[in-house]
């Protein structure tokens, strides 16, 4: 009792883990669409996040804070970016389902 | 003591089912709330562990602008989300057996890892202890990795052209306004002088 209400590194990780396999779970439950397959990959980032700013609590170290900045910046692009793909492509196919995805198929 | 430690497992329990319930909800409008509520809770579980700056980042950032880029795709897009939920059951060993398997290695590493010796010596930037978050942040950021915080910034700003560039489209059959060629046409070419005399047509 008196560990569990010591919360340390390892409580953080522990959540992050969790989070990150959620996300790897949701890759493979959704398999058909890609807006949630998007989500689950923010969550996975998000479970990167948390053990960097733990790592960075934890050493005493800042530079995990900077790379869990850089890490937000590159999800935001990436999210803006992916949406805009499903955007147009379902304008021109009016289907997001991944096995529809298959133009570029030689 | 135990009241940040209530909070902490709070935090994690609420964060852990919001998660659970973005892969897992019927409606996708339902899976981007959630995720908006895990972003919270991660937002709160920092502010417990005393990075403020990326926790209130986190909220404008994921929650202001990603989640609600992610809300607007949903809803403007006219699918049927039955017809892509089939096979969920399909693939559900298969994603169990890999997450298990994460599941096992994440717990060895989680449950056997040991500080190195030296890790406290090769510190890049030890966080300063009279400053406070915000501020010893920016005072990193803006000397030590300038660089690479501009380079972030022209991430950015290509991704934001490039879904412009995307998204942008120009329709068949749809009349403009070209102010150019506007401006660009002379009296002589459109105006015509025609002499006519009476009684005759032009």
């Amino acid at each position: 009792m008196e560990n569990m209400m010591d919360i340390g590194l390892g409580h953080y990780l522990s959540v992050a883990a969790i989070l990150f396999i959620l996300g790897v779970f949701g890759i493979f439950l959704n398999r058909r669409n890609v807006i949630i397959i998007l989500m689950s990959v923010e969550l996975i980032l998000l479970a990167v996040n948390i053990n960097l700013v733990a790592f960075s609590v934890f050493l005493h170290d800042l530079v995990g804070q900077v790379f869990a900045l850089f890490i937000l910046t590159v999800a935001a692009a990436e999210a803006a970016i992916g949406l805009a793909i499903l955007v147009i492509y379902f304008r021109n196919r009016g289907s997001i389902a991944v096995e529809d995805i298959n133009l570029m198929k030689g | 003591m135990i009241l940040p430690a209530l909070a902490f497992y709070l935090f994690a329990a609420v964060l852990v089912l919001a998660g659970m319930l973005v892969i897992t909800a019927r409606n996708p409008v339902h899976s981007v709330l959630f995720l908006i509520l895990a972003f919270f809770n991660a937002a709160g579980l920092f502010v417990l562990i005393g990075a403020e700056f990326v926790a209130m980042i986190l909220v404008i950032v994921y929650v202001g602008a990603v989640a609600v880029l992610f809300l607007f795709v949903v809803m403007m897009l006219d699918i049927n989300f039955q017809e892509l939920r089939k096979g969920f059951l399909r693939y559900l060993p298969a994603g169990l057996a890999v997450g298990a398997a994460l599941l096992a290695e994440l717990g060895l590493v989680i449950s056997g890892w040991v500080y190195a010796g030296p890790a406290d010596s090769v510190r890049a930037a030890p966080t300063p202890e009279s400053v406070g978050n915000a501020q010893a942040l920016g005072d990193l950021l803006y000397t030590q990795y300038a660089f690479i915080f501009e380079a972030s910034g022209l991430v950015l700003l290509v991704a934001m052209i490039g879904a412009i560039v995307l998204t942008l489209r120009s329709r068949k059959g749809v009349r403009r306004q070209v102010i150019a060629d506007q401006l660009a046409r002379r009296r002589e070419d459109v105006v015509a002088v025609v002499k006519v005399r009476t009684g005759e047509g032009v």
